[in-house]
């Protein structure tokens, strides 16, 4: 009987998890590189720790930055929706299989191509890469290999999508599988930016077959994508949030309709607001920069309706189990379970993250911390801690599962453990990089002392913040990895499932509109178009004489 | 597989059922976090 | 699809919040003036210095406690027209400030205030600001521009 009732269990079809692990193994090594860079970083930034003299401060800022806001991300999120959608969906074929090896080994040999260039030092020019600072033309062909390789990637997660719906006629599709094929599709539809802005305009210059550059084009192509892809990070802990959480605390998916709502919001939304790291750049119309600035406000609407989605999802559950008052549910919660503490604290996190959001993208708000520490703490909020507290808490039993393993009780103290750390170290971390960007710190520095004057030395103490709060990331990280390599090759074997939350018994059908990819697209295609025709084209109609290409590291 | 039909108005007489007060209490708190942080910034804006 | 009522209030509070914040800041844009540093004028970023702008750098009076600052920064230094690199001006005077870059992009954040603006080559960035606190404030670098990204600065002092 044993044995037949584990044969239910829902897991990735063999072949599909070693796809999946093989990009668990790139983003668990990207995260001990990266953290390790993050640590020297703030230690150097204490002014009483000085990097060996073969190893530039900014360099290993770059490494930082590529290395965990681009592979560390973008692998871990590619596996987790290979198998999302694998698990869904009833596994691939030979062929989308073969496909998504050939993304993911295009992906690496990217990879190292680029890391190979920012060791030689060839290539210090932060993971944004804004010209006209230019590295060595294999770090930029680099980076143009993992964006396409990443294309393969999201086209077999969006092409799974659509076998399934011709397969099962009339059938629903299953919400994570919608929901890796919207995140997938607004991926396409963002990158086009980079990569035209890359291989059209940045390789050719940096190969000196032209000579200049567009500076503020290429960045507005650069803004482009990189609004979405912070939405790239976040949808896959949206993902787990909705559709998969639930069932980790013995609940049902609150809403199907209502995260299918939230999820086409995003599609729509998530693109058209690059302006809005762009507000204090000379260029660009005040007109357009206020109205993107309106867009961004309504990206934040999903938001809103997640928060509410969550909190009901944990009340409906603690009344289930009998909870009375007003908060009495949170009781209920299984908090001494890593599977939810992590994603759970990752939540707790976005609060003020989503509220650092709104500021920044605020108009003449953004004059007061552009550029500042503030976006840094921002970032380490929302992606390094909601989305990587989520990601850690989908390791738990994501790579088990895959390996044909189990989490042991000591593991889930280590979880546990490793949530608090990273909590701490980053309400320490963070919370410094606020104060001290509200103070006018700026960020991507080295330690300075810059005129002596009385303003900026006054960061001194918020920078020892800053380390003591990276120095407990570091250890943070040092626990996760052991946590990682437990489960991928020590852990007991057994069988762990890929849990899937499901709709309330009683919950009211979704409405096909959802499915409707055809409007989805259309719409966002629209207002891609509204958003960004006449400015680029202001942009290039206006351009100054072209920039050459500097070397300054 | 097929799920008994219900009427339109059984569902929403099921879902408006679950006692959601914390949650809309817990939301409103996430608003107030809201305005306020922006209200802060806003005001160091004006005053600098 | 049904939605609780609850968050039907919540996602209208929500909503009216972000509408809130949009018109505040709409408003002290277009009706009050208070754009977001903006320019669009540009220039030839290799010939800055024959600009009529910036062939003499720094603090020119053209009014009453009125002044215009120009500043040209390059790797990894702000030209403000003096040998110490401080700048004096008076308590309450309003500062018309031009910028430009001769090279890569770079920052121009006087710490403290709501100057805070990009440099990008091409482009001359403009922003009005008025010092109505004296004191000591540090312009600094806020973008990447290399290996001495940090060691770019110029002091703002606003005296009596």
């Amino acid at each position: 009987m044993k044995t037949a009732a584990q044969s239910l269990l829902k897991k990735v079809p063999a072949k599909d998890a070693k796809l999946v692990m093989a990009h668990m193994y790139v983003a668990f090594a990207a995260l001990a590189i990266g953290a390790t860079m993050g640590l020297l970083q703030v230690l150097e930034r204490t002014g009483s720790f000085q990097l060996p003299s073969w190893l530039g401060y900014y360099q290993v800022l770059t490494v930082h930055g590529v290395i965990l806001g681009l592979v560390l991300t973008t692998f871990f999120i590619i596996g987790f929706m290979f198998a999302a959608q694998s698990v869904t969906t009833g596994g691939y074929s030979n062929k989308e299989r073969t496909a998504g090896w050939i993304g993911f080994i295009m992906m690496l040999v990217g990879t190292i191509a680029a890391a190979i260039m920012i060791l030689l030092n060839e290539a210090t020019v932060l993971y944004t890469f804004y010209v006209p600072l230019q590295a060595h033309a294999v770090f930029y062909i680099g980076l143009a290999l993992v964006i396409a390789g990443s294309w393969f990637a999201v086209w077999v997660i969006v092409l799974r999508h659509f076998r399934f719906r011709k397969e099962n006629p009339g059938v629903r599709t299953p919400l994570l599988s919608y929901m890796a094929t919207v995140n997938s599709l607004m991926w396409q539809i963002a990158t086009i930016g980079v990569a035209y802005s890359t291989i059209v305009h940045i390789i050719p210059w940096s190969l000196g077959l032209t000579e200049t550059v567009d500076v503020l084009l290429t960045r507005t192509l650069f803004w482009y994508f990189g609004h979405p892809l912070v939405y790239f990070w976040l949808l896959p802990a949206y993902m787990m949030w909705y559709a998969i959480l639930p069932k980790i605390i013995g609940g049902k998916i609150f809403s199907d309709s209502l995260a299918r709502l939230a999820f086409a919001l995003f599609l729509i939304f998530s693109i058209p607001v690059g302006f809005h790291h762009q507000l204090t750049e000379p260029g660009i119309d005040p007109f357009w920069k206020y109205l993107q600035v309106v867009l961004t406000m309504v990206v934040v609407v999903p938001s809103l309706m997640t928060a509410f989605t969550l909190f009901a999802t944990f009340e409906q559950r603690g009344r289930e189990l009998g909870a009375k008052g007003l908060f009495g549910w949170l009781k209920k919660m299984p908090w001494n379970d890593a599977r939810f503490l992590a994603p759970f604290v990752g939540m707790l996190f976005f609060i003020p993250g989503g509220a650092g959001g709104i500021v920044n993208t605020s108009h003449q708000l953004n004059q007061v911390v552009h550029n500042t520490l503030w976006v840094t703490g921002h970032f380490h909020l929302t992606v390094a801690t909601a989305v990587m507290l989520t990601f850690f808490g989908i390791t738990y039993w994501l790579v088990p599962s895959l390996t044909g393993r189990v989490l042991t009780p000591v593991m889930n103290r280590m979880g546990i453990l490793q949530t608090i750390l990273w909590g701490t170290g980053m309400l320490i971390m963070s919370g410094a990089m606020h104060w001290q960007g509200l103070l006018g710190g700026p960020r991507r520095s080295a330690y300075s002392e810059y005129a002596g004057n009385a303003d900026t030395l006054a960061w001194g103490p918020y920078q020892i913040a800053q380390a003591i709060g990276g120095s407990i990331l570091f250890l943070g990280m040092i626990v996760m990895i052991i946590i990682f390599i437990n489960l991928a090759f020590f852990a007991p074997k057994g069988e762990t499932e890929f849990p899937v939350a499901e709709d309330h018994p009683n919950a009211a059908p979704t409405p096909a509109i959802f499915e409707n990819w055809k409007l989805w697209i259309g719409i966002t295609a629209a207002l891609i178009l509204f958003a960004y025709t006449i400015p680029i084209i202001d942009i290039i109609q206006n351009a100054p004489p072209g920039a050459k290409g500097f070397k300054l590291w | 597989m097929a799920k008994p039909e219900r009427t339109e108005e059984q569902v929403t007489q099921q879902h408006e059922e679950h006692d959601l007060k914390g949650t809309f209490v817990s939301v409103m708190i996430l608003g107030a976090f809201l305005l306020v942080s922006w209200l802060g910034v806003w005001s160091l804006y004006l005053a600098r | 699809m049904n939605m609780h009522k609850y968050e039907k209030v919540w996602i209208l509070i929500g909503s009216a919040t972000l509408l809130f914040f949009l018109i505040v800041v709409g408003v002290s844009a277009f009706y009050m003036g208070n754009q977001p540093p903006s320019c669009a004028v540009t220039l030839d970023p290799e010939k800055v210095r024959e600009h009529q702008l910036f062939k003499e750098p720094g603090l020119t009076e053209i009014g009453d406690n009125e002044y215009q600052l120009t500043v040209v920064a390059s790797a990894f230094d702000y030209d403000v027209g003096t040998d110490d690199k401080v700048v004096q001006i008076p308590v309450g005077a309003t500062v018309h400030i031009s910028a430009t870059t001769t090279d890569v992009i770079h920052g121009f954040e006087i710490a403290g205030t709501n100057a805070n603006m990009m440099l990008e080559p091409g482009y001359i960035s403009t922003y009005t600001n008025t010092f109505d606190k004296p004191g000591t404030y540090t312009l600094v670098c806020n973008e990447y521009c290399g290996v001495g990204h940090h060691l770019m600065y110029a002091t703002i002092e606003v005296v009596e």
